[in-house]
């Protein structure tokens, strides 16, 4: 039986080698309907937190514990590093995988630095108000939000570390441009949820 | 390369072995039938008990603890495990085969889905077996949820949560091969109604099951991890599990009735032999029948106290879905007019379906009238609505369905005599159960409830709706019956019916790549166009090429293990911390298997085009 799979491993890359065989263009369009999936999914933890935000059960309510500064950094290393995660693609897409890889990287780092950030706030929360996962049903709503997409980011670094691993000794060919296609376009998305959780949950329940 | 491996036979291990691994479409089909067809038998099953239990007033067959297990049960798995999954298992397949494709677009994630709803409805039957199976009815509200002792909704929470994330992944992967994988010249607009169903259904289980996963996430935590959402006494809120659980539920029953639209489409047009009429109104209606459906659920919340502006909107919106399927039903009658009608066992399953699904419908419409629900709302009245278009939708659908693609699915045509003596029975059968029930609910029966008493005037007819439950079983016998004869029976002709679309332009069962080339696609109905106007058989697409195939794999079956046994973890770590153990075991199994899967290149293989060309001599003889 004939196992050939250079037609994978061409020596010049085609222009969109993400999208260059079905395998890529299926995984392209899996993931944007995936993407639509978790916009509903966070859309469902959007309106949990709104229906309970003012739910404080005599506990501390967002306007005395939200600090925007902290938010502010985390807010501007999570999409500095959407940025460059399109400038890891923009690589790909001219077959520069070094260049590529260390934009990823960059981006990787760019990711654990927000996630430092929110163990961080979450630990002051719990540590300083006695603000929890149990202590009100804001709290509830709130860690459950957050903690949600936190969970999005840990699995997205996960993602791209086994990616880079993976691919370490080896170029870009068309059986793997997909793979980072796909990173980036799940990165993107947990970035845009982030600005909605700044806008909803920080400068909403600091003002609102 | 399991699928080679199928075609010798090899013994029960090879074949065991082949079906755990498999990524083929048509064999994950068989499966998924499998697996609904047993929980749909077991869901039956409690379905009578009830049935015995009320056959006479304040009967003691079973205890009353037990039968709001049998209630419980009975709706998750009928709807879950049974409905859900057998329609999968149909559009599995004949959707890749009537858009001319060679498989889905992620075979290996299609493994998956079903070996996690396997999983998940397997972990949901285990707490019959362990102290009692969830309690609180199959929309498991909050409120009475909570209150629930012992584990029986926290295995409703696990069992639903490993499934629904199948379910969801099998929308992404038919949406996927739907936008990607048509064969040449299939537009969309010429794809056949049940693929347009497929589509439709799949993008209503995309947006429909995410608010499931968190409305169970949000029992899930604040039943084993002590958090607040529902607790009242912390500032939650119970009505938000409704919300969410309509949002969900309502879509959902859509999910389970479009899929059958697609099917009586197929089943009226072949039959009648003719085009399906109005097919562009039935692709439109079928996507505003979808929109709609997401845009109704507080309907089900008419008594919780929303406001009249709130009733009005959604009772509104609900009377307007009346609309979309109007125009489908009106379809189907003009498909028949004037058309040669052959009436066989799928055809008559179809004929039964138009007025049982109407009745259906003009008690939605009733049922949809926020005044008038006040009086109907939790009597035997909605469990006579929504039987009347579940049963008389969905399963009805279900069998035209499996009658009218047995040839293709397992290559032999179901006894016709047979199958009349099913449909009569359980037709029947069904009428008895459930017209009934119409008047015993305006009569004020309560549903839900464990005995009725005497002298109020329900005796005869819960005594006559017991009877019909007996019919229907004995219809469901007489299928099975049917199986096990038919599969003596003649190897079935490519085209048994003189149908219209791609699936019957192959052998039955088809070879395990489907095409040799993918068929050039002219019209719609392309089979009945070549017949028409060709030579019968389809012009290929592409010239005779090396086709790629996926390879097999046991990882789909090892990783949904891992999560089975975590979702035991997760029920019980609340009595002992050892149980984390097995919480934190299963997960990082299943996440090992991920990314084992992840670091191993899988390029799939290749079919050489001498060996398509043999198969394609062989047919020409």
């Amino acid at each position: 039986m004939a196992q050939d799979h250079s037609n994978l491993f061409p020596d010049t890359l085609p222009a969109e080698p993400d999208k260059a065989t079905l395998e890529g263009k299926n995984k392209f369009f899996g993931l944007w309907f995936f993407l639509g999936g978790e916009t509903v999914l966070f859309a469902s933890l959007f309106g949990v937190y709104l229906a309970l935000k003012n739910s404080t059960a005599g506990g501390p309510s967002s306007t005395e514990i939200f600090g925007l500064g902290l938010v502010f950094l985390m807010t501007m290393l999570l999409l500095t590093s959407s940025l460059t995660s399109v400038y890891a693609m923009y690589h790909m897409r001219n077959g520069d995988y070094k260049k590529m890889v260390l934009w990823l990287a960059i981006t990787g780092l760019l990711g654990i630095g927000f996630l430092v950030g929110e163990v961080y706030e979450f630990a002051h929360y719990i540590t300083e108000y006695g603000f929890s996962f149990q202590s009100s049903a804001f709290g509830s709503a709130f860690f459950a939000l957050v903690g949600f997409h936190g969970g999005h980011v840990v699995f997205g670094i996960c993602w791209l570390i086994t990616l880079l691993v993976r691919n370490a000794k080896r170029g870009l060919n068309l059986y793997n441009a997909p793979k980072f296609n796909t990173f980036s376009l799940y990165w993107h998305f947990i970035d845009v949820v982030w600005v909605f959780i700044f806008t909803v949950v920080y400068l909403m329940g600091k003002v609102g | 390369m399991s699928s080679i491996a199928a075609t010798n036979k090899r013994g029960f291990g090879a074949f065991l072995w082949d079906y755990l691994t498999t990524v083929d479409h048509k064999k994950i089909a068989h499966l998924y039938l499998a697996g609904g067809g047993f929980f749909f038998l077991l869901g039956g099953l409690e379905a009578l008990i009830i049935r015995i239990q009320l056959i006479r007033p304040e009967n003691d067959f079973i205890t009353a603890g037990f039968y709001n297990e049998m209630i419980t049960m009975h709706g998750t798995t009928m709807i879950f495990l049974a409905g859900m999954p057998i329609l999968v298992g149909l559009m599995n397949a004949a959707m890749p085969l009537q858009i001319g494709a060679r498989d889905v677009a992620f075979p290996f994630l299609n493994a998956l889905s079903f070996w996690l709803f396997f999983f998940g409805g397997l972990l949901l039957n285990v707490s019959f077996l362990t102290g009692g199976a969830p309690d609180s009815g199959w929309t498991s509200y909050a409120s009475l949820a909570m209150a629930s002792e012992g584990h029986g909704v926290d295995y409703y929470i696990a069992g639903l949560q490993i499934a629904g994330a199948g379910t969801l992944m099998g929308g992404i992967n038919f949406i996927a091969t739907i936008v990607t994988m048509r064969a040449p010249g299939m537009t969309y607009m010429r794809m056949p109604l049940f693929s347009w169903a497929t589509f439709i259904t799949s993008v209503l289980i995309l947006f429909a099951f995410p608010p499931l996963t968190i409305n169970l996430f949000l029992l899930m935590f604040d039943r084993m991890f002590d958090t607040a959402f529902f607790n009242v006494a912390l500032g939650g809120n119970t009505i938000i599990y409704q919300h969410l659980f309509w949002i969900f539920g309502h879509p959902e029953v859509y999910i389970l009735i479009l899929p059958l639209f697609g099917v009586f489409s197929e089943v009226f047009s072949t039959f009648s032999r003719k085009r399906l009429f109005g097919y562009t109104a039935m692709v439109f209606a079928t996507m505003l029948i979808a929109f709609l459906g997401f845009m109704v659920w507080a309907h089900h919340m008419f008594t919780v106290g929303l406001g009249p502006v709130a009733n009005s909107i959604f009772a509104v919106g609900t009377m307007a879905i009346a609309v979309p399927t109007g125009i489908k039903i009106f379809n189907w009658l003009l498909t028949m007019w004037g058309g040669q009608v052959t009436i066989n066992s799928a055809m008559l399953w179809a004929l039964g379906f138009i007025p049982t699904f109407t009745i259906g419908g003009m008690t939605g419409v009733m049922l949809g009238s926020s005044v008038a629900d006040y009086q109907y709302h939790d009597t035997y009245f909605v469990v006579a609505h929504f039987h009347y278009v579940i049963v008389g939708g969905t399963i009805f659908g279900i069998f035209a369905a499996l009658h009218y693609w047995w040839p293709k699915m397992f290559g032999r045509v179901l006894n016709e005599a047979l199958g009349k003596w099913t449909f009569w029975l359980f037709f029947i059968g069904f009428h008895l159960t459930f017209f009934i029930q119409h008047f015993l609910g305006l009569m004020g029966m309560p549903r839900r409830y464990w005995v009725f008493l005497n002298d109020q005037g329900l005796e005869a007819g819960n005594l006559i709706s017991t009877i019909g439950a007996f019919f229907m079983t004995a219809g469901t016998i007489f299928f099975l019956v049917n199986v096990i004869v038919s599969a003596r029976g003649e190897q079935a002709a490519a085209d048994p019916w003189d149908a219209r679309t791609l699936e019957w332009t192959i052998s039955s069962p088809p070879p395990y790549y489907n095409f040799e080339q993918l068929p050039l696609v002219r019209g719609l109905d392309p089979l009945w166009i070549e017949k028409t106007e060709g030579d019968g058989t389809m012009p290929p697409g592409e010239p005779l090429d090396d086709v790629h195939m996926p390879n097999g794999s046991i990882i789909p079956f090892l990783m949904s293990v891992g999560f089975f046994i975590s979702g035991f973890g997760f029920i019980y770590q609340t009595d002992s911390s050892i149980w984390y153990l097995a919480l934190y075991g299963g997960l990082a199994f299943s996440i090992s298997c991920m990314i084992v899967r992840s670091l191993k290149d899988d390029y799939g293989y290749y079919i050489p085009k001498e060996e398509l060309e043999k198969a394609l001599k062989g047919e020409a003889k």
